[in-house]
């Protein structure tokens, strides 16, 4: 009997340090959608406001103008142009290195401490500050190979920045496909190339796609490896045509000729004082913003239609 | 009778020999194709070679004008001056303080984003949220850099009466920002992946939500977490657009984030944005600058990696 009134006040206490501990979770819901609402909604009035600034420089005059020294006449001419060639060097030098490389890695390699070097590296490179990928360019391509400020040296420089990303984007779509897809193949007597090219290729093309867009919309924003390399920000002319009216209709010049990028440009015009620059620069960021998520949305949308389309 | 299955017998044999070379020539193109994807797999292993070899030879030039000592005990620098000193260590200063401003905005909003998602949001949300934050990710810093110098100065101007107008605040305040998105994403996929049944074991000892967040998920997840912010600091260390647009580019050897600094990623811009020649002093210092970068964005990595070991739960 004695002991009855013990437990009893245990009860209690027990009850109330629960309603205390139950207070606390629903604060922090409460606290925790407050905080990630927030975060976001003060990123929301970055973009709103970077749009209402750019807002009065929207217009035909702004892409088709060269850079000016006087603001309301500026445009993106060059920019667009530049970064348009750039990021076709990009993709053409990146998106065959980086599946190739994904392609090895997960259909040939054998597990051996030199697979582990290969893929180590491509880890610690997905991790080095992008402005090094700049020193390397600036070293390497500029010097060294002797490519000059060129558009063909920011697309390569670039290209390597995003190979990490294509691999990884690759090897995560190319093993998602089921053993067995493989299996049945060579089971029929297919080499391992047939497999690769038949099979598995056909099935990962939307992770691929995947992976090579998000590449390139963090290329197409990338500022500091581009400076490194010595781009212009005042471009008042654009690169030779890569069409030609004469045999053989088609010119490489244009990889030598020097650039300036979207990113570059914005750069510039925010570096300057005068406020109306300050809305060149908007309109600059809010159109280089619209081609990121842009990308990106297409990349989202290309992975849910994979998704949708495949089941095994 | 039997010549003719000799001669189907002949035949069926002389396929099998034009299927056996057909198989030769497949089997060799399988290796052709082979070599070919090694050599692709290799382009990383000779960019991170390149990478250290530029590094190295370009600072080793640059080693021979300035000794070690006073690169790394002097608090000026100013390669670029008449009066030239080569100390690293205010440049070292910039880069330190605008990553710990980032990450005083970052851990805790990234955590607390991260425990929402994971444990207590419900999963409409979630499936909401998670993309967004995605997209933010790849955000390029220019524009971040942008809203640095024209929006968060301004309000931190009317807060603290004479900040000025580059400063390392304000910097650091939108690189907190900015990897909050990358972390809170990174930090959740690490949550998401503590199994549910210790979930569920500790709210079968009567442990709310939040108990089992904070004592069960969050040290299950406590390697997946380290690597989240190891990577959100490695992103903060190389952030070059932000700092060089609303920092300043002045080397200043301070810790007070009100100051302007700048960091080494924007001292390698504001040379780059220059024209020094090739082989000259400052053009070396740029790739000791970047080495230094380099060396710490390796110590951290060092650290995460030992803390990703050290406590890695396995299922």
């Amino acid at each position: 009997m004695s002991t009855s009134a013990a437990p009893y006040r245990n009860f209690e206490a027990l009850r109330q340090d629960l309603s205390r501990r139950k207070l606390i979770d629903q604060l922090f819901v409460i606290v925790g959608l407050i905080v990630m609402l927030a975060c976001l909604a003060i990123l929301a009035v970055l973009f709103i406001d970077l749009i209402r600034d750019g807002a009065p420089r929207f217009g035909w005059d702004f892409f088709t103008s060269f850079a000016s020294r006087k603001p309301e006449r500026a445009g993106i001419l060059a920019a667009w142009v530049g970064t348009s060639l750039i990021m076709l060097v990009t993709a053409i030098c990146a998106v065959p290195v980086g599946v190739a490389a994904a392609i090895y890695l997960e259909e040939y390699a054998p597990k051996n401490w030199f697979t582990a070097i290969i893929e180590i590296n491509v880890t610690n490179l997905a991790g080095v500050p992008s402005i090094v990928y700049g020193l390397l360019a600036l070293g390497l391509f500029v010097y060294q190979f002797d490519l000059g400020q060129s558009i063909a040296a920011a697309g390569l420089t670039l290209a390597l920045l995003i190979l990490p990303i294509v691999i990884v984007a690759t090897r995560e779509a190319i093993r998602a496909v089921p053993k067995a897809i493989r299996e049945a193949a060579y089971g029929l007597g297919a080499t391992r190339w047939e497999v690769t090219k038949d099979h598995v290729l056909p099935y990962s093309t939307g992770g691929i796609l995947t992976g090579m867009i998000l590449g390139l919309s963090r290329a197409i924003g990338e500022t500091a490896p581009i400076i490194t390399i010595g781009a212009l920000s005042f471009i008042a002319f654009l690169p030779q045509s890569p069409i030609k009216g004469e045999f053989p209709f088609v010119s490489f010049e244009w990889l030598k000729d020097p650039f300036t990028a979207m990113p570059i440009q914005m750069f510039n015009w925010v570096s300057r004082p005068d406020p109306e620059f300050q809305a060149n620069a908007a309109a600059a960021g809010a159109i280089l913003l619209g081609m990121t998520l842009l990308m990106n949305g297409i990349a989202i949308w290309i992975r849910y239609r994979y998704r949708k389309k495949i089941n095994w | 009778m039997a010549a003719i299955k000799g001669s189907i017998l002949n035949e069926a044999i002389s396929k099998s020999v034009i299927s056996r070379s057909a198989l030769r020539y497949r089997k060799l193109r399988d290796r052709v194709i082979e070599s070919f994807l090694l050599i692709a797999g290799l382009v990383a292993v000779f960019t991170t070679i390149a990478i250290v070899a530029i590094l190295l030879i370009e600072s080793s030039a640059f080693f021979e004008h300035v000794s070690l000592i006073e690169f790394f005990t002097d608090t000026m620098w100013t390669p670029l001056f008449a009066d030239a000193h080569y100390g690293i260590l205010p440049l070292v200063a910039g880069t330190l303080t605008t990553t710990l401003v980032a990450l005083v905005v970052a851990v805790p909003l990234g955590t607390t984003i991260a425990i929402y998602l994971s444990e207590f949001a419900p999963s409409q949300v979630r499936e909401t949220v998670k993309p967004i934050l995605e997209l933010l990710g790849a955000v390029p810093t220019v524009v971040y850099g942008y809203f640095a110098l024209t929006m968060v100065t301004p309000v931190l101007q009317r807060l603290i009466p004479d900040l000025p107008g580059f400063n390392m605040l304000s910097a650091g305040l939108v690189i907190g920002l900015m990897i909050v998105p990358y972390v809170s994403s990174l930090s959740e996929d690490a949550m998401r992946a503590v199994p549910r049944y210790m979930r569920e074991g500790s709210y079968a000892m009567g442990a709310t939500r939040l108990q089992t967040a904070l004592r069960v998920v969050v040290p299950g997840a406590f390697s997946g977490l380290a690597a989240a912010f190891i990577l959100g600091i490695s992103r903060a260390v190389g952030e070059t657009m932000v700092v060089a647009i609303a920092a300043g580019m002045q080397p200043n050897f301070t810790f007070d984030p009100r100051e302007p600094a700048a960091t080494i990623t924007a001292y390698i811009v504001q040379v780059s944005l220059g024209d020094l020649p090739h082989g000259s002093i400052g053009y070396q210092s740029i790739f000791a600058a970047g080495l230094v970068l380099m060396a710490i964005t390796l110590v951290f990595n060092v650290i995460g990696f030992s803390l990703t070991r050290r406590f890695r739960e396995a299922y």
